[in-house]
């Protein structure tokens, strides 16, 4: 194919994480005191013994990358996947020079430019036609070549008429659009792009995915493409690597097997036990111990079926033995392949529980599942008087096969399947009537 | 199949390596100086009534109210036959050239946070940059100091040609201690809160108000540690012309407290460069 323009040998980044103390309750001016003394003490002995000053006096190492290796070739378009906190940033952060590896080397050949950001370097104050001088400057484009790109710029952003307005008053999607236009037209050989396309509405990420589509096949450029959107990866990405907590768990290889290995990822945590789970948040005086699918019997079920009577349970114990006040549950549902679908809440759909035993569980039934058939992940959480006092992502997943929602036998085609909504389909025989008013 | 760009070596990332490429890299992006200046002039004076008259108006005003306090009410000794304003004036531009360069300087990469932590480009560019606008303003309180010249029918003599190197010394004397300090800034915020308080300070240790001609003998080599006595000495010597004589020993000491703060400046610099992305 090309020659490796890209490799990476044993890259490692380490962080040391500094934890404030709990904050605890002083109630007397010594504690204040003494904690304060306590904390200049360590930084100053942090100073003199040339150590970087982390607020708290906990210090945690934090390996945020481990042994990455591969090698990219010239032309190739590589996707890297893995959710968040997985390294993906990081990794680009030490391709791009920004910041430097603990331990490992990578060498790069060729022009280099990342867009980790859209609009970075612009300033508010400053108009739009100003803008794209400064942040063409700042991603490294010559001032010559701005300007013979500039109206190719501004129209892929489609804000001629505001090119001598401050960019503070543009709204939000004319700023995406043109900092994103301005990154477009950059030129370099190799191309570090960081879920840039996550922003925006829908029409603009198809142009920006266009557009990358176009620099990669057409111009031949190498592509290193971070993002969570499959769709976008599996179709510009010919080779993808997936990363989770800092480590490759799936090498540089074919983007199908790739996504895979990144969505059966995802399901293994979800069933690690929920009431063992360290990764949550919120105050801790109740605890959401299980999450379990249930038919209209009450039995539970491994999986369920679209269109199905269908009862989530989350069971929660209160730490003190008190009895829960005020209580608001939330599940989001999330499809592995296309994001977030909905959120099931007491707060929306009814009222916050006025008074729960120490124990037990909360139930939430949907009669009719219009999940369509897939891999699904949830997020639970627990609020006592708006308070949040549990949240656990990706806590469980629910299976939900092939069901006859609409009774009809049939379904939409396989890949057209998300949601699906009771409708009612008829005809008339009434002719379109045009509106032939003068304008 | 090598195009003329990728005609360098690979570049190596790896813990600790200092750019080779670092001063070629400084050379590629050369045209970030003078766009990160212009970025923050123009910013100035945006949504402003008077604009860019501010720019004139601050000078002027300091300069008067100076006079005011230190020649008249002070009443301390000018040099030679020059007017006592014309003496401030001669030795605020330095100053000020200083002080602005430096106070920008010292802040110029937490104020840059979001560039530092999104984008590469050398890190030595944006003090510079600092340093730069600092010498737009002096152009324009220079202008003023040629209309004062002209109000007082004072001609400059030959030694005004001299000027610029005198210029590029105030430069490089607020560099060195900016650099180190914006550096340390990073790491350790305490630094934003000393340098008002060493500007404030320096301004009544430093030939501002005075001349420095009015310190004993004995004690002028040592005085001539600080580096500003040299470059405002320099400055009324190339203005004043000989009414104000520059005191030589003095001189060559100045040149070379700022030659080191500037060697301990920028190696201290690109000593923790690499580390900044992650402390800021």
């Amino acid at each position: 194919m090309g020659d490796v323009v890209i490799r990476a040998e044993n890259l490692g980044k380490k962080y040391m994480i500094g934890h404030e103390a709990e904050n605890g309750r002083y109630v007397a001016l010594r504690d204040v005191l003494t904690h304060n003394a306590r904390s200049i003490w360590h930084k100053t002995r942090d100073l003199l013994q040339r150590r970087p000053i982390t607020p708290g006096a906990n210090l945690e190492e934090v390996w945020a990358l481990r042994d990455v290796n591969f090698e990219i070739r010239r032309g190739e378009v590589v996707g890297i996947i893995g959710r968040n906190g997985a390294g993906k940033s990081t990794l680009l952060k030490i391709l791009s020079r920004i910041t430097e590896p603990t331990e490992g080397r990578a060498r790069i050949r060729g022009r280099v430019a990342s867009l980790l950001e859209v609009g970075t370097g612009f300033h508010p104050e400053l108009t739009g036609r100003e803008n794209i001088f400064l942040n063409g400057a700042i991603l490294g484009m010559r001032k010559v070549e701005i300007s013979k790109k500039f109206d190719e710029i501004v129209a892929f952003a489609e804000v001629e008429t505001f090119l001598d307005v401050p960019v503070k008053r543009f709204s939000s999607g004319m700023y995406m659009r043109l900092a994103f236009a301005v990154a477009a037209y950059l030129e370099p050989e190799i191309l570090l792009v960081d879920e840039v396309l996550a922003v925006g509405d829908a029409s603009f990420q198809k142009k920006c995915l266009g557009k990358m589509d176009r620099v990669a096949r057409q111009e031949g450029r190498t592509v290193f493409f971070v993002s969570h959107n499959m769709a976008a990866v599996s179709s510009l990405c010919s080779k993808a690597i997936a990363l989770q907590h800092g480590l490759v768990v799936f090498p540089l290889g074919d983007t199908t097997s790739a996504v895979q290995q990144y969505l059966s990822a995802a399901v293994d945590v979800a069933k690690t036990n929920l009431a063992l789970r360290k990764d949550r948040y919120g105050e801790g005086k109740i605890t959401i111990i299980d999450f379990g699918l249930y038919d209209r019997q009450g039995c539970r079920q491994d999986f369920v079926v679209s269109g199905q009577d269908v009862e989530f349970r989350l069971y929660y114990r209160c730490r003190e033995k008190h009895r829960a006040q005020n209580i608001v549950a939330a599940i989001s549902i999330h499809s592995l392949t296309s994001g977030f679908v909905t959120m099931l809440t007491n707060h929306a759909a009814s009222e916050p529980f006025p008074s729960l035993g120490p124990e037990g569980f909360i139930s939430c039934r949907v009669p009719r599942l219009p999940l369509g058939p897939g891999e699904y992940t949830v997020n639970v959480a627990i609020h006592q008087t708006d308070v949040q006092q549990d949240w656990v992502g990706e806590a469980a997943t629910i299976s939900v096969q092939e069901g006859d929602f609409f009774g009809t036998g049939r379904l939409p085609p396989a890949e057209r399947r998300g949601i699906f909504l009771d409708q009612i389909w008829s005809t008339g025989s009434d002719r379109l009537v045009v509106d032939q008013r003068e304008p | 199949m090598q195009t003329a760009d990728i005609g360098r070596d690979e570049i190596v990332i790896e813990p600790g390596r200092t750019e080779k490429n670092y001063w070629a890299d400084l050379w590629r992006y050369r045209e970030l100086f003078l766009i990160l200046a212009w970025r923050d002039i123009a910013v100035r004076y945006k949504q402003t009534i008077i604009g860019v008259a501010w720019a004139i108006l601050r000078p002027f005003l300091t300069m008067v109210v100076f006079t005011a306090i230190f020649g008249r009410i002070a009443g301390l000794p000018t040099d030679g036959g020059a007017p006592y304003p014309l003496m401030v004036f001669a030795a605020m531009l330095p100053w000020s050239l200083f002080s602005t360069a430096l106070g920008d300087a010292s802040n110029s990469l937490i104020g840059n946070e979001r560039l530092i932590s999104k984008v590469y480009f050398p890190r030595l560019i944006i003090p510079i940059a600092t340093v730069i606008t600092a010498f737009v303003d002096f152009l324009i309180s220079f202008v003023i100091l040629l209309a004062l010249m002209f109000f007082y029918r004072f001609p400059p003599g030959l030694n005004i040609l001299l000027l610029p190197a005198f210029i590029l010394q105030a430069l490089l004397a607020s560099l060195g201690p900016g650099l180190w300090i914006t550096a340390l800034n990073v790491k350790y915020r305490d630094f934003r809160y000393v340098i008002p308080f060493v500007v404030q300070f320096g301004l009544y240790v430093s030939p501002v108000g005075f001349s420095s001609a009015v310190i004993p003998g004995d004690w002028r080599l040592l005085y001539s540690l600080n580096p500003l006595v040299g470059v405002i000495d320099g400055f009324r010597w190339c203005i004043l012309g000989a009414g104000s004589p520059l005191y030589w020993p003095g001189f060559v000491l100045s040149v070379a407290v700022v030659a080191f703060f500037l060697w301990l400046g920028v190696s201290r610099f690109r000593k923790m460069e690499n580390t900044f992305a992650d402390l800021i």
